[in-house]
């Protein structure tokens, strides 16, 4: 077997071991009663902000505590607690993306980019809100 | 109906073009085929002639539909859904060009404007690789046109016409304006959308441009490498090819460095690289194309690695158009803050991938046995080997991050649901730090080792030097420096020791290699230049993403946080209320003002003093909103930097109270006190120390004849500040006034109510969040982040040396 040989072999075993590895490592998508199964576990959970609710960031007291309540598709509510300063679009989104765990009832996110706000303007057009504003009549 | 107002020439013209440009483009595709199967030379030059011709009609036509889209935006045609979806009015001219990357569509053409460009360099120098490698420009000329092509073909969609209206988006085909003749008066047509926010910036302007020139460069080393395969002239097309191929990596580089430079700019994730689905999308291809610049060289010196070659420079083209597919499918929509959203053309984004791969991948496999190799295996001290090995090495980290970046394309395939975590990237970092270590100490070594073979001795007298060097520097920095950074164990840290000492090796080695090894001769020392400025780049990522620091770690009284949980959370955000100095580690931080804005008045500036607590070093920042565009009120925050030669100050706004003032709901809450009296508060209490009857003090000067009560108030805050306060009642012309006092640092209105009987006094007190105007912000120290910027310059100016170097080689 050539040098070249071995060194390929060890470059593919410690790719395999790095994937497999890593593979343990990550999260996986939840919704609200799933992610409370599995209580202290990191997971990523896809929701709507729930607007009967406030949103709960006082800069003033705390400018790195924002909480808020989610719905999940199933319809099921959680509290989130985001120990950052409230993301800028957040009361417009249309959906949320969190990574957090959950601890008792609440959905905690320690990590910065644990919260990704998808709204649908944000590089785009959303063709509903565009819709909106050119369907409504002004005479 | 006839339209009032509508401008319908220059979309009738453009569309013309697109058309035009989609004929030409496949003309010049099927007429190089024929010109690269010719057996007759005579046949040969027809084909040419006729490919030549098309190819020239679709560089203007390409040129004429640029024209066209930009002539709308500029003269604000907002009839039409390009001007009207991505420009506006009030959008500063320099932006405009944005406008045209910022569509899907216009990032295509932007793509494609550079195939005609660099494919008429091409006809001018490739002499009898032109055919051949024209061929594949033009079948990527074509695969692009289609994508502007916007018709409907048996009910797919093929393309986005840049050209459609408004009125004729399918959105909008019931909206009841466009059953007006004059629509176009209605005010929401008068202005556009505007340019997303984030993207004016000055980057956004070149950015593009010199990224996909990158892209579009790509496809000529690829079609260099199929050229090879399909002409059955396995090797010769490699000296060809070596100029191409570092114009690609270095354009390739370039573009992706300015995107980082945009993120750190104007992008609020703290840096300037955050392992972002689009950023990994395009670096992914570069590190492939960087390994199979590597082999190519092996192969131009000493006859080894062309079979790798062949892989490496396939499929970074393929991982380019995969990019293509990844940011442009909508499919990383839950991963990434900005890449397109899904415009219904993913099949055809699929089978642009296919129309390449499949072909390069018979070919290549059709061909392998025959591709030449050297047999006897290289030596162990010989350039060639560890050339090799460092290649495989980037193509494996390639190969890492686009596996990890690929998650949710495996989860729409395999039904899964796996994602990364919370802290996606250190997934990235724990891998890429041994990348960084290996590719440091081989870029370092391998130099100083001769293709073939190297005499041990000589090699290692040579190479003591520079690795003694590097040593001493790297622990000079670790015992003056110091990095601390332990969030991820004293493991993590070592690794980032070994690679600072790595990194350094790579830039002492390679500066030394350019008087040991090269004598001083400059002309031929482009990839020692490279190398040192690569060097120099991972020092600075290292150096500045490990010392990274907060200065605005929440530790002041206002904002202490009585949780025991939040001990372990991050406290980045500090509140500074307007004109209180507040301490923030080794600075005073004083927010000054937000009163002034850019002449658009779209952006407002927030002026915050800081102020070195030690030495009397002090200045202003002005970290600032943009307005969102795109009928969205609220705001985009952008940063604000002072650059020292060894560090930058980087700071955000996170929230400012006049972004939502009209929120303040807080009501006066009624209080019956007699004197001596407490009444707790959220943050603390307060006592009603006395109640003075016309009071004449330095606020208030009233005389026994008049009637006025004022009480004295003593508020006791959590954090045991003292505050007094004397909010006043008195009576004139038979009509009570009433003087509220406010207590800033608490946020605290405190009124006199009525004057109830028991001597006792009502009091109101309000608890307001939006008394003083204040900001939350995030300061960042980036040490020596200029290390990244002058080592990619360094790195750039390599490559160029290297460009010049090469491609006077094959014009000799």
């Amino acid at each position: 077997m050539k040098r070249l040989h071995i060194v390929l072999l060890l470059f593919i075993a410690i790719a395999i071991g790095t994937l497999v590895s890593f593979m343990g490592d990550l999260s996986t998508y939840e919704t609200i009663s799933s992610a409370r199964q599995k209580e202290g576990k990191s997971v990523t959970i896809i929701a709507r902000l729930d607007n009967s609710q406030p949103i709960d960031y006082d800069p003033v007291k705390n400018p790195n505590y924002c909480s808020f309540h989610i719905t999940d598709t199933l319809g099921n509510k959680s509290m989130v607690v985001y120990y950052h300063e409230k993301p800028f679009d957040m009361d417009k989104a249309e959906r949320i993306v969190l990574k957090g765990k959950m601890k008792g009832n609440i959905f905690e996110i320690t990590q910065k980019d644990g919260i990704l706000i998808k709204c649908p303007s944000k590089y785009k057009d959303d063709p509903e809100v565009a819709k909106k504003n050119l369907g409504q009549n002004q005479y | 109906m006839e339209y009032i107002g509508e401008h319908l020439l220059p979309g009738k013209l453009g569309h013309f073009f697109v058309v035009l440009s989609f004929t030409a483009s496949f003309v010049a595709f099927v007429a190089y085929f024929l010109a690269s199967r010719a057996k007759k030379p005579e046949e040969e030059k027809n084909w040419k002639l006729v490919a030549r011709t098309a190819f020239a009609i679709d560089f203007i036509s390409v040129f004429a539909v640029f024209a066209c889209i930009y002539y709308i935006i500029s003269a604000h045609y907002f009839e039409y859904n390009f001007a009207w979806e991505h420009s506006s009015r009030s959008l500063p001219p320099q932006y405009l060009l944005t406008c045209i990357w910022e569509a899907q569509e216009g990032s295509f053409l932007l793509w494609t404007m550079w195939h005609c460009v660099l494919g008429t360099i091409l006809i001018f120098k490739a002499k009898k690789w032109e055919a051949p490698v024209m061929t594949v420009v033009c079948l990527g000329q074509f695969c692009l046109a289609t994508m502007i092509l916007g018709v409907y073909f048996s009910g797919f969609k093929i393309g986005i016409n840049p050209f459609l209206l408004v009125r004729q988006l399918e959105a909008f085909s019931n909206a009841p304006i466009f059953s007006r003749a004059d629509y176009l008066s209605i005010p929401q047509m008068q202005d556009g959308q505007s340019l997303n926010a984030l993207l004016q910036n000055y980057w956004m302007v070149i950015h593009p441009p010199v990224l996909f020139c990158g892209f579009a460069s790509t496809i000529i080393p690829f079609g260099f490498a199929i050229s090879g395969l399909w002409t059955k002239q396995y090797g010769d097309w490699t000296k060809a090819a070596l100029p191409w191929t570092l114009f690609s990596a270095c354009v390739l580089g370039t573009g992706v460095l300015m995107g980082a430079a945009w993120a750190y700019e104007s992008l609020t994730f703290g840096g300037y690289w955050a392992w972002d689905p689009v950023e990994n999308a395009s670096l992914v291809p570069w590190l492939v194309l960087i390994g199979g610049l590597h082999t190519l060289i092996v192969y131009r010196s000493t006859g080894h690695s062309l079979r790798a070659t062949y892989v490496f420079l396939i499929l970074q083209y393929v991982l380019v158009l995969y990019a293509t597919f990844l940011t442009r499918s909508g499919i990383l929509g839950d991963l990434s803050v900005h890449a397109f959203v899904d415009s219904g053309m993913n099949w055809q984004l699929i089978l642009f991938i296919l129309v390449f791969l499949t072909p390069a991948a018979i070919l290549l496999i059709k061909e392998y046995k025959r591709i030449p190799h050297i047999q006897k295996e290289e030596h162990t001290y010989s350039r060639e080997f560890w050339m090799f090995i460092g290649a495989l090495v980037l193509f494996l980290s390639a190969l890492f991050i686009i596996t990890v970046t690929s998650l949710p394309v495996f989860n729409k395939v395999l039904g899964t649901h796996r994602t990364t975590g919370e802290d996606p990237e250190f997934y990235y970092n724990r891998v890429e730090i041994f990348i960084a270590i290996i590719i440091g100490i081989l870029t370092a070594v391998t130099q100083y080792l001769k293709y073939k073979q190297t005499p041990v001795i000589s090699f290692v007298k040579k190479i003591v030097l520079p690795t003694s060097i590097a040593l001493v520097l790297a622990v000079l920095y670790g015992i003056f420096g110091g990095i601390h950074y332990d969030k991820y164990g004293t493991g993590f840290l070592s690794a980032i020791y070994l690679a600072l000492f790595c990194a350094i090796y790579a830039v002492v080695a390679n500066a030394g290699y350019i008087w040991v090894g090269l004598h001083g001769k400059l002309r031929a020392a482009g990839a020692s230049v490279a190398h040192v400025g690569f060097g120099l780049m991972l020092v600075g990522i290292l150096i500045s993403s490990s010392k990274k620091q907060v200065l605005s770690y929440n530790t002041t009284g206002i904002n202490i946080n009585f949780d025991p949980a939040a001990k372990q959370n991050p406290l980045e955000n500090l509140t500074l209320l307007k004109n209180v100095q507040t301490d923030m580690g080794t600075y005073w931080a004083t927010f000054l003002n937000n009163d002034s804005t850019n002449k658009a008045g779209n952006i407002m500036y927030f002026r915050i003093n800081f102020q070195k607590k030690q030495g009397n070093e002090a200045f202003d920042l002005y970290p600032n909103l943009i307005k969102n565009t795109k009928g969205q009120e609220s705001f985009s925050n952008n940063p604000d930097k002072r650059h020292y030669w060894n560090r930058d100050i980087f700071t955000y706004i996170s929230y400012a109270s006049t972004m939502d003032r009209e929120k303040d709901t807080s009501a006066f809450k009624p209080y019956p006190m007699a004197v001596h009296d407490t009444v707790f508060y959220s943050k603390g209490y307060l006592v009603l120390n006395k109640v003075v009857v016309n009071p004449n003090t330095e606020k208030f000067h009233f005389s026994p004849s008049d009637t006025a009560l004022m009480a004295e108030i003593t508020v006791v805050s959590k954090d045991s500040m003292r505050y007094q306060s004397t909010p006043l009642l008195y009576v004139k012309d038979n009509k009570a006034f009433y003087v509220a006092d406010t207590v800033f640092a608490q946020n605290l209105v405190i009124n006199l109510g009525k004057i109830l009987d028991k001597n006792k006094i009502q009091l109101m007190v309000r608890e307001s969040s939006a008394l003083v105007p204040f900001v939350a912000l995030k300061v960042y120290e980036f040490p020596q982040i200029n290390l990244l910027w002058i080592g990619a310059l360094i790195m750039i100016a390599g490559f160029i040396m290297s460009i010049v170097r090469r491609a006077r080689e094959i014009l000799r």
